[in-house]
């Protein structure tokens, strides 16, 4: 074998490495991208059905309903709001630990054909102090905070404030950094 | 005065470092041997200024100095001392002096091992080692001190996240470090091999070592973090493809790939170019993996300690590395002539199929990883990339990867027969089969496990063919084929031993696919069947530990009405931070884990207190870890061959000339 065809076998190779490497993500980002919603994205545009995509938002103070039930499974309603709009959800599983009314949350999961969002997973955060940065764009686009104005407000003021007012200061700056 | 201490030793240590990237470099290109001389004692010498600065961060740590910004931001004097001390690495600023503190202990293990290395590839080397050391030590210094003081000193500390405070976190991130800052090791010959504008035998005998070092403690660490997060975040996963778990397995797949190119550098100085290029794309990885998680320009689950200035900062770092080196490379390697030339059939070409495989795989992963932040840095769209796509995308590249795996270590090298290697491996094959058709029997209608389960037996026996076939199995009579089995080289059985040891976790990876779960309220005195076990939910009750609160269920587990096991899953409330943490409850046997989560406590229409618990059965689901650590051992053995020992005489060797000499 000659260097130049030995060459031409690795190239051949590389090619048909990098082409299915490519057409492999290419399928896969077809079928399984997830969207992240607003409330207010799925109020203007109802989401096509059977598609899962992300809902986010904040869990709208005192709508946690612990004591449901969905499809024989003990399940929790709570409503996610971005301060426009409100989508209920209901979901079977245990919560996470950081899930508490008044803060933010991502769940990813269904709309259903009654309106409620199906959630599959709730998304745990490590840090209470955590926002999810969708949940940030949402409540910017839905005008309850403008960057400009300093830093958002701790998360668990957000379903209190008024689009109307002027944001609040930034909380303290945590030491050490 | 302890942490100004550290602080000057940290400072010290970057001077050091300074004059480590400069002198030795200097001193090599103009042969200078006083020059190149200094790099070792340098790197001693940072090294030592590091440790004593780690040392002065836990002394703090220890003894509870309040005045320490970082202390009163991570600590908490109730703490049990265990995690004060795995605490210091908890954070940001502390894992950063972790960092430094390995690369400086690599840098001076190359100086203490590399006696024999040529003294103007040692001194490059050093060089480049000295200026990762120095670009990781000017971000402590100037954007993440943790020797900042405060005053006056708040009376106690504000604690660490209970998530972390944890046995499998406390050695996660150490065994992390060593694999990513391994590759500085690798990246650091690379640099030196395009000074030089060499690559040869000799430097692969160098890099292999270090690629198999940092591999095995890479593939410990992410193993670790992996059994870490199945048992603590209590959702019974082991592997979510998170942004931060990709982090850390983008240098692992390059690394592997690296591991194995090493080996044909060093055997037949073929792939020589290809070889410098991975080893520098496997440390760019744990560059980019470093930023991705310290930024948090990414959704993680697991990120802890972000910040975007800091991760600017990294971002900077990653730039002036990966562009300086691949502009080299650019540069110097089409002068590197390619030698050795192999057939496409032959253990050469299987290894350029693992290469290409492996390098697709991280590609498609990277992609997969970096696509929601591009996607949003262009359009503003909000889009998430979840376990499903890498999955879909990754699964059909691995299989042949994994078909290879059993052949290509039985091939010769140089130039290969396909057919006898074929015909030796068929028992292996009906194995496969076998596996495959069972687990469609028993277990139904899984497609994806069954061939999980083939592909593990594929792997096993696979290996177990090869050294059989190395010791002459069949060939010649049982007992001086085991006589041959102890004296192949310890590289042969390691490899053997790694292969064997993926099969494992695959098959546990395939009995995970078969799991199952169940959502249910129970009240106190009632049970429910799951998974062929009765289980009793006897009460819920208050439990107090050292620095937390928490709800404890008693759940009994019976078989036929006997007692199998009793389980105790807890919700904990740490009053310092104010922090919720579950902890499930693990069963484990060879047979698989019985995973036991305490949910909401509510009361149902009767009015009594219900416990909503989240049952578990994961079979095989050990098997999972149990095989990251036969890969690592697999990679001690190699690491223990005569070949890369051998090194020690030429040491003799040189140490009698110097002595002749003076």
């Amino acid at each position: 074998m000659t260097r130049k065809k030995r060459r031409l076998y690795i190239l051949l190779l590389c090619a048909i490495g990098l082409g299915s490497a490519t057409a492999l993500t290419l399928t896969a980002f077809q079928d399984n991208l997830v969207f992240f919603r607003s409330p207010s994205d799925i109020v203007r545009e109802t989401p096509p059905p059977g598609r899962s995509f992300r809902l986010g938002g904040l869990v709208e103070e005192g709508s946690v309903q612990r004591q449901g039930e969905y499809q024989g499974r003990p399940a929790i309603h709570f409503r996610v709001t971005d301060g426009a709009h409100v989508i209920p959800v209901v979901f079977t599983g245990v919560l996470p630990d950081l899930f508490r009314e008044g803060q933010g949350v991502v769940t990813q999961g269904m709309m259903g054909e009654d309106g409620t969002f199906r959630a599959r997973e709730v998304l745990a955060r490590h840090d209470e102090n955590y926002m999810p940065p969708e949940v940030a764009d949402a409540l910017k686009r839905s005008g309850h905070w403008n960057p400009a104005q300093g830093a958002a407000p701790a998360p668990a003021t957000w379903n209190t404030l008024d689009p109307s007012r002027p944001a609040f200061a930034a909380p303290p700056p945590r030491s050490g950094s | 005065m302890i942490p100004e201490l550290g602080h000057f030793a940290l400072i010290l240590a970057a001077m050091l470092a300074i004059a480590q990237s400069i002198l030795p470099l200097w001193g090599a290109q103009r042969g200078d041997t006083r020059l190149m001389g200094s790099a070792a004692p340098l790197a001693v010498a940072g090294f030592i200024a590091i440790t004593i600065s780690f040392a002065a961060l836990i002394w703090a740590y220890v003894t509870n100095d309040m005045t320490v910004v970082n202390v009163v931001a991570n600590s908490h004097s109730a703490k049990p001392m265990l995690f004060k001390v795995t605490g210091v690495w908890g954070n940001h600023e502390g894992s950063l002096i972790l960092w430094v503190a390995v690369l400086a202990g690599c840098s001076a293990a190359v100086a203490a091992f590399g006696a024999a290395l040529p003294s103007a590839l040692q001194a490059r080397v050093q060089a480049v080692m000295g200026m990762i050391l120095l670009g990781f030590l000017a971000f402590i210094i100037f954007t993440s001190n943790p020797f900042e003081r405060i005053w006056p000193p708040p009376p106690d500390g504000q604690g660490l996240n209970p998530l972390l405070q944890d046995i499998g976190l406390a050695i996660h991130p150490p065994l992390l470090y060593v694999g990513y800052v391994g590759y500085a090791v690798t990246f650091a010959f690379a640099v030196a091999a395009l000074i030089e504008g060499r690559v040869d035998a000799a430097w692969g005998r160098w890099v292999r070592p270090w690629s198999l070092a940092a591999w095995a403690f890479l593939t410990m660490g992410i193993s670790i973090g992996s059994w870490w997060a199945y048992y603590e975040l209590g959702w019974g996963g082991y592997w979510f493809w998170d942004p931060v778990e990709n982090a850390s397995l983008l240098p692992w797949l390059a690394g592997t790939a690296l591991l194995h190119s090493a080996i044909v550098v060093e055997k037949r100085e073929a792939l020589k170019i290809w070889t410098v290029l991975l080893a520098l794309m496997a440390f760019t990885l744990s560059l980019l993996g470093a930023f991705l998680v310290r930024s948090g320009v990414l959704n993680s689950v697991h990120s802890f300690a972000s910040d975007p200035a800091r991760g600017l900062f990294i971002l900077g770092l990653l730039g002036i590395y990966v562009t300086g080196a691949f502009a080299l490379f650019a540069w110097r390697a089409p002068s590197m002539a390619p030698a050795g030339v192999f057939a496409p059939i032959s253990r050469e070409g299987g290894i350029v199929l693992n290469n290409l495989l492996l390098c697709s795989i991280t590609a498609v992963v990277l992609v997969g990883t970096l696509y929601p932040l591009f996607l949003d840095l262009l359009t503003g769209q909000m889009i998430s990339v979840g376990p499903p796509f890498f999955n879909a995308a990754t699964a059909p590249l691995a299989l042949p990867l994994v078909m290879g795996m059993a052949v290509g270590p039985m091939l010769a090298w140089k130039r290969a027969n396909l057919w006898p290697v074929l015909q030796r491996l068929w028992w292996v094959a009906c194995m496969a089969l076998l596996a495959f058709i069972l687990t469609l029997t028993f277990a139904g209608w899984h497609v994806l496990s069954a061939l999980g389960f083939a592909c593990a037996f594929w792997l096993i026996c696979g290996a177990a063919a090869d050294i059989a076939d190395r010791a002459g199995v069949g060939r010649t009579s049982l007992r001086n084929a085991l006589n041959r089995a102890r004296h192949l080289p310890r590289a042969a059985w390691g490899a053997a031993i790694a292969h064997a040891g993926m099969g494992v976790t695959i098959l546990g990876v395939a009995g995970m696919g078969l799991a199952v779960e169940k959502l249910v309220a129970v009240p106190p005195g009632g049970s429910t069947q799951f998974a062929g076990y009765e289980w009793r939910l006897e009460g819920v009750r208050d439990f107090i530990g050292p620095n937390f609160t928490a709800r404890k269920a008693t759940i009994t587990v019976l078989r036929d009405g006997r007692v199998v096991h009793v389980m105790e899953p807890s919700k904990r409330y740490f009053p310092t931070g104010r922090m919720t943490t579950t902890e499930a409850s693990i069963r484990t046997s060879v047979a698989g884990d019985l995973y036991a989560v305490l949910g909401e406590e509510r009361a149902n229409e009767a009015g009594v207190n219900e416990a909503v618990l989240r049952l578990h059965n994961n079979p095989l689901a050990p098997w999972i870890w149990i095989g990251a650590g036969i890969m690592a051992l697999g990679a001690a053995f190699s690491l223990s061959d005569r070949r890369i020992r051998i090194a020690a005489p030429a040491r003799r060797r040189k140490d009698a000339e110097a002595e002749a000499s003076a």
